[in-house]
């Protein structure tokens, strides 16, 4: 029953078989998790851009911003900034994320917002039917590039670790209760989470055989250790066949951007007290 | 009538801005009103930096073109400003860097012998301002006791050398005037948005409005405000909607360049109803144009900037004390009609310092959004008959907030359905007529002068005092149309009654005011525009205006 809940009666448009269930499912359980250990869901807040994973927003019965293409984090971090009270989260595209609002994501993890961003990352543009992404592979045919791209993909997690972001996980669509579990310790985690999920399209990017093939569970892994975390994000490239880790590659404490600005209400004498101030000083 | 006007000219670098406002401050404190424009080109060192200080026992707002008095810290300030000057101007100047006619004060050596930073070679020659102008060494000592209290006492020694180094001047009448606190528009534009309950600014740095981000930045620990600095202008105009998304006023700056990043959010703002209100500095244009300069070529721009369409409020106010009155209400009026507002500045508004009175802050309360109803499931974008929807932030206990970005049902989820596309569109052309009644109640167009003359100058924004001074030796009506969108047409027709000949004053090439009011049926006779990134002087308008009237 209480499943049920976290999920609106709004129609579902998402293709057979996308990826997106599988985000969709495992979202709503860590959830589910949360608020079963006492976060009240009204405290919840999914901000989304533009795009097939976009419509979690109209999906999931949580509060939500509903936001532009490439657009999320911003937001989120404002929210974030007003009531540091909230759990803030931000389900992106790769498109979105990587391409668009590229400079957002790089800041995020810079400033360490305490946000936590799932890159529902389809390697493909999906609802303007089938163009190239940042993370697609080299030679890619798309409708913008019906010969194939002549540029490489770029690695999400070499990014995220030079950017400074404090949490860096890999999940896929393929893999359910490991992706819950990442987004849930992503959700927990103070400070900016990061998190890309390689997610099958079913219409313009299938490669299901690639991850079930190639796609291994980080094991023995020190995700406080920064080198092997980034030799552990170098091991796949986005374009090669080489194996392809999924877990947690890194994870560190460090001083919360929201947590640097006041969060007092100023009443309105207080206020007008204040002005008088500031005011004197210019006489 | 006393009118002085002082230059104070030297490179950048060597706080000509700041010794400005100590002549301003001067002028304050012997009761006169004052207004100082200050000029500068885009660059850090050197370069000619001047600043202008007209002081008149009547309120001014613009410059005239002449000079009482120079004070010259290097040469280019006598070369470069001889246009401003005639037999009676007095030219007071650092004797060991310039020559010239005058009264040559050698600061270098009194700063040398005093063993003073060159920092302080302002208070010299502000020292010799005061002995030439004739302000009590008392007045200064105030003055320089209350502006820039480290240092005093070496800054006194300094002073008062420069206060013996020239000759006498007849002693100054002081004026009526209490002194009043001089603020430039941009902190007048934050007093106003703090009035209104601001508890957040969020901005990129950019002439013109970089310093209401300074300003505010600077009393955001002890106010407590939340100030922010993000990456780009969409991340900041992004932030201020998940700021007021989860409950918090918030306000953004910026220039031209920085709002046309800032459009795609902004018609945003007009689909899911998230406040924001916009301070927009114009400058010369178009892309970087003059940065450090003014115009008036944006307003064409702010009415019709984001797709689709969706009402928004924008207001022009002509001076400090209505910037920061109009900030206020456009925080307010932003919040109870949940739409996107902008506040149309310039650089000769920000930039400019003047008293700033009372009355600029006790501004009117507009009141709050619609109450929310305890029954039933919360809706977000509910219809009701003003078009307003109640607002509330998240956490609400057993509801959730959805804002949207799509075309969404009352609940905020996405909709393609026809009739809900529909209805949506006509809930924001009520709230449209919602905004226009709250405008309407606020007097959106002022008259200024001689109110039945039937000559009368048309203007917006930062030319109003300058208008104001014009029309005043004319006996001619000024209309400024405060707020420019809704536009304010009837309230237009009704300020132009029994007008004969009208006379638009802009700072564009297009004359666009001009054509807003034409949209209307509201024509004007004759156009009088300037677009060099100069502010009209008040000689320059009379000028022009004599060849038109």
């Amino acid at each position: 029953m209480a499943e049920q809940t976290l999920i609106t009666g709004a129609q579902n448009t998402w293709c057979p078989g996308c990826g997106n269930f599988t985000i969709q499912f495992a979202l709503r359980n860590a959830i589910q998790e949360l608020v079963d250990g006492g976060v009240p869901r009204e405290t919840l807040v999914l901000v989304t851009g533009i795009g097939c994973h976009a419509k979690m927003a109209d999906y999931l019965n949580i509060n939500s911003f509903y936001s532009i293409h490439g657009r999320t984090i911003p937001v989120a971090t404002g929210i974030k900034l007003a009531n540091p009270d909230l759990t803030v989260l931000c389900c992106a595209g790769d498109g979105d994320v990587y391409a668009e609002g590229l400079d957002h994501l790089v800041f995020a993890a810079k400033r360490n917002s305490d946000i936590t961003v799932i890159v529902h990352n389809n390697r493909v543009y999906g609802l303007t039917t089938g163009q190239y992404t940042p993370t697609s592979p080299l030679g890619f045919r798309g409708r913008s590039t019906p010969s194939g791209t002549v540029e490489e993909p770029f690695n999400p997690l070499a990014l995220m670790l030079t950017s400074g972001a404090g949490f860096i996980a890999r999940g896929t669509s393929r893999k359910m209760p490991q992706l819950q579990g990442l987004i849930l310790a992503g959700l927990k985690h103070g400070g900016f989470a990061f998190i890309d999920v390689l997610q099958i399209c079913a219409s313009y990017f299938n490669v299901s055989a690639l991850y079930d093939r190639q796609g291994y569970e980080l094991s023995g892994h020190d995700p406080a250790d920064f080198g092997a975390a980034c030799r552990k994000a170098e091991e796949w490239n986005y374009n090669s066949d080489s194996p392809i880790p999924f877990g947690l590659f890194y994870r560190k404490e460090k001083p919360v951007f929201e947590q640097q600005f006041p969060h007092r209400m100023v009443p309105a004498e207080e206020r007008k007290e204040a002005i008088r101030k500031i005011l004197d000083s210019k006489r | 009538m006393a009118d002085l006007s002082v230059l104070v000219g030297g490179r950048a670098g060597d706080g000509i801005n700041s010794a400005g406002l100590l002549v301003s401050h001067l002028f304050n404190r012997m009761g006169y009103s004052t207004y100082m424009y200050f000029d500068y080109p885009s660059l850090i060192k050197g370069g000619h930096n001047f600043t202008i200080t007209r002081a008149a026992d009547h309120p001014v707002g613009g410059l005239r073109e002449r000079c009482d008095i120079i004070l010259a810290l290097n040469q280019d300030s006598i070369d470069l400003h001889r246009d401003l000057m005639d037999d009676t101007t007095v030219v007071i100047y650092d004797s060991n860097r310039a020559a010239a006619e005058g009264q040559g004060v050698p600061v270098q050596d009194i700063l040398k012998e005093e063993q003073a930073p060159g920092v302080m070679g302002n208070s010299c020659i502000i020292g010799a301002f005061c002995g030439a102008a004739g302000i009590p060494f008392g007045v200064l000592e105030e003055v320089l006791r209350r502006q820039i209290p480290k240092g005093l006492e070496k800054n006194l020694v300094i002073a008062r050398r420069g206060f013996d180094a020239v000759k006498p001047g007849p002693t100054l009448e002081p004026g009526k005037n209490e002194p009043l606190p001089l603020l430039s528009g941009n902190e007048a534009i934050g007093i106003g948005l703090l009035q209104g309950g601001l508890e957040a600014f969020v901005a990129y740095p950019m002439t013109p409005t970089s310093n209401l981000l300074h300003f505010l930045a600077g009393v955001a620990e002890e106010y407590p405000l939340t100030v922010v600095h993000p990456e780009n202008e969409i991340a900041v105009i992004l932030m201020a909607q998940g700021l007021a998304y989860a409950g918090k006023k918030a306000a953004v700056g910026t220039s031209g360049g920085g709002f046309c990043l800032m459009t795609e959010s902004f018609s945003m703002a007009g689909m899911n109803e998230v406040p924001v209100v916009v301070v927009m500095g114009q400058r010369t244009g178009p892309s970087t144009g003059l940065p450090t300069y003014t115009g008036q070529t944006d307003l064409h721009f702010m009415l019709h900037a984001g797709q689709g369409e969706f009402p928004r409020l924008v207001v022009a106010p002509g001076d400090n004390a209505q910037a920061c009155t109009w900030s206020s209400l456009a925080l307010s009026l932003a919040w109870k009609c949940q739409v996107p507002a902008i506040i149309l500045v310039d650089k000769t508004l920000c930039e400019g310092i003047t008293p700033l009175g009372e009355e600029a802050h006790s501004v009117p309360v507009s009141g709050a959004s619609p109450p929310v109803s305890e029954e039933g499931p919360y809706h977000r974008y509910a219809i009701t008959d003003t078009g307003i929807s109640p607002m509330r932030s998240p956490p609400v206990p057993g509801s959730v907030v959805k804002v949207n970005s799509y075309v969404h049902d009352e609940a905020g989820i996405s909709t393609e359905r026809a009739d809900m596309t529909r209805l949506m569109t006509e809930k924001r052309l009520r709230k449209a007529a919602t905004l226009r009644q709250e405008t309407d109640a606020l007097n959106p167009v002022m008259v200024h002068g001689t109110r039945d003359a039937a000559t009368a100058l048309l203007c917006w924004g930062s030319t109003l005092p300058v208008c104001r001074e014009v029309a005043g030796d004319r006996s001619f009506r000024v209309v400024q149309t405060v707020v420019l969108s809704p536009f304010p047409a009837e309230a237009l027709r009704d300020a132009l009654s029994g007008v004969k000949k009208l006379v638009a004053v802009e700072e564009n090439a297009t004359g666009q005011l001009q054509m807003l009011c034409a949209r209307y049926g509201i024509i004007t006779d004759a156009a009088i525009r300037k677009y060099d990134g100069r502010p009209f002087t008040v000689d320059e308008l009379a000028r022009r205006l004599a060849e038109v009237t």
